[in-house]
């Protein structure tokens, strides 16, 4: 209350603005992590598939471990 | 790679950011006219700047996908709209609330730079529901290429339409940048501008990491044998990996 | 094929089938009319002048130019013209400039039938030979960058599923400058104090505009017609 009688009038409008702007990021930082979430899970999915391949196949040679990293990499 | 120096970006942006804003609450003079809510404008304009950049970057990329025919072109221009379009939404509410605070109404019209905003601003929103309903994907990314570069070229034009078209009664808050800014508010506005773009960068280069992860993911699983869901229809380039 | 030749083949094609079944340019012009009297009832008066005059007489006009924008490609993409155009060992932009100069001809007869009954219906101080004669060269310069930009957004929007929604959607914010331009421009002409002298700067604004826009449509209307 004291710090409300000590501030200058518009101060409410200026403090929302900032607050809109702040809000912005953090909706898209929240909705990036939904995404970074969702890419773990998925991840998470392909290793179990790698893994019942290895099981199948015998485990993995060097050669083809090397090359999908090469040929993914831009 | 998209994601390298993004730490560092992230770290960077920040920083100038809190440094422009502590500039701007505790160091700043304030304004005759307005008083302490023209302190909005270090939030405001550095976002519409920025916002505004990023659709002529859109366009700009758009014209290296047109030319070169890389896909990646056409994402990093779609992901520059789509941030710029959400910036905007943030530059129209907060020009509102610092029309309201100045002028007392939530719009002003004899605000050229709010209007020609509302303009771009506008016809960008046209740019995600066009991509989407066309389904065949090169056609999408042409059609969107030629939206970005032609809507690019209508930014500064519209600009210059808007603001002949009222005579200088309010005061142009823009015009007071470049010429009659002291030096207490140049520096906040500078720094406010370095970090908005800053950001912008950052949050760009998120997004494309991301993207280009997923297109990753997506080739991987095609290698394992996984089952791929079909694309099923998106407003988003693919970037197609081998 | 020399380009001009195919222009011209082109031209005469839209012309022929618009001369055989009347269906755009009788539309735009009833519309035209019918919104004269949307506006009467709607503004609530019976004689406007001045730069409501001209807001009220370009809004329309831009109205009715985006009706008949969305039927510019209607009959190539549903028959096929769009992939037969292709074959054809010609310059792809001669495809843009004839539909801009056919939807240029086609404003201006639009533009024939609603401007005077434009100045019957609601006009309130009257159109003398020196006031028309302004008008017309506004008009002329607002037709080439409503065209232009008709031509490119119906060519983008032709292809997408809700195109005569789209339409609008994008030539609207476009034209927005066309708008401005036009409304400055003509309001003294149309005061009620007699017709006052055009401001130069809104003549060139349109002129910057429609060379603006008329090159850079040139330059990229080539990348909508691939398959």
């Amino acid at each position: 209350m004291i710090l409300a009688a000590t501030l200058p009038d518009n101060a409410g409008y200026v403090a929302a603005a900032y607050l809109v702007f702040f809000a912005l990021v953090l909706i898209y930082l929240a909705i990036m992590a939904a995404k970074l979430a969702r890419l773990e899970r998925e991840l998470g999915e392909l290793n179990e598939l790698a893994d019942d391949l290895v099981e199948r196949r015998g485990p993995a040679q060097p050669d083809s471990v090397g090359a999908p990293r090469e040929e993914v990499a831009p | 790679m998209y994601g390298t120096r993004l730490r560092l970006l992230s770290l960077l942006t920040a920083a100038v950011l809190l440094a422009a804003f502590a500039l701007a609450a505790f160091t700043a003079p304030l304004d005759a006219d307005q008083g302490f809510s023209q302190k909005i404008f270090y939030v405001h304009v550095p976002m519409a700047i920025v916002a505004l950049g990023g659709f002529v970057f859109g366009g700009i990329m758009a014209v290296q996908h047109l030319r070169t025919r890389d896909p990646s072109y056409d994402l990093k221009s779609y992901v520059a709209i789509h941030l710029s379009v959400v910036l905007g939404v943030g530059v129209l509410i907060t020009g509102s609330i610092w029309a309201k605070a100045a002028w007392g109404v939530w719009f002003e019209w004899r605000e050229p730079t709010l209007v020609s905003f509302l303009i771009v601003f506008l016809l960008y929103c046209t740019y995600q529901p066009l991509r989407f309903s066309i389904e065949d994907p090169d056609r999408q990314a042409r059609y969107a290429s030629v939206f970005a570069i032609t809507a690019g070229a209508f930014v500064p034009l519209n600009f210059l339409a808007v603001r002949l078209a009222d005579p200088f009664i309010h005061p142009r808050i823009l015009n007071t940048t470049g010429g009659a800014l002291p030096i207490g508010m140049k520096v906040p506005f500078y720094l406010g501008l370095l970090g908005m773009a800053l950001l912008f960068t950052t949050l760009w280069k998120y997004e494309m990491t991301h993207k280009h992860a997923r297109a990753q993911l997506r080739s991987l699983r095609r290698k394992l044998g996984g089952e791929t869901p079909g694309p099923g229809r998106s407003a988003a380039p693919h970037l197609h990996t081998p | 094929m020399r380009s001009r030749d195919a222009v011209g083949a082109l031209l005469r094609k839209e012309l022929l089938l618009e001369r055989r079944v009347p269906q755009v340019i009788p539309g735009m012009a009833l519309f035209s009319i019918v919104t004269y009297v949307v506006f009467r009832f709607g503004l609530d008066r019976t004689s406007v002048e001045g730069s409501l005059a001209a807001g009220v007489l370009w809004v329309t006009l831009l109205f009715a130019a985006m009706l008949g924008a969305n039927r510019l490609y209607v009959t190539d993409h549903e028959e096929g013209g769009f992939d037969a155009f292709l074959l054809a060992p010609v310059d792809r932009t001669t495809l843009f400039v004839a539909k801009a100069l056919s939807f240029g001809l086609f404003l201006v007869l639009v533009e024939v039938v609603a401007v005077p009954a434009f100045a019957v219906l609601l006009l309130g101080p009257g159109l003398g030979l020196g006031e028309l004669w302004r008008l017309v060269a506004v008009l002329a310069l607002a037709d080439v960058g409503i065209a232009v930009i008709g031509t490119l957004v119906g060519a983008l929007a032709i292809q997408t599923r809700a195109r005569d929604l789209i339409l609008p959607l994008i030539a609207l914010p476009m034209l927005v400058p066309v708008i401005i331009s036009a409304a400055k421009a003509t309001a003294p002409v149309l005061a009620a104090s007699g017709g006052g002298a055009l401001p130069g700067r809104w003549i060139a604004v349109l002129g910057l505009y429609d060379l603006v826009f008329g090159l850079l449509a040139y330059a990229v209307f080539d990348f909508l017609l691939e398959d």
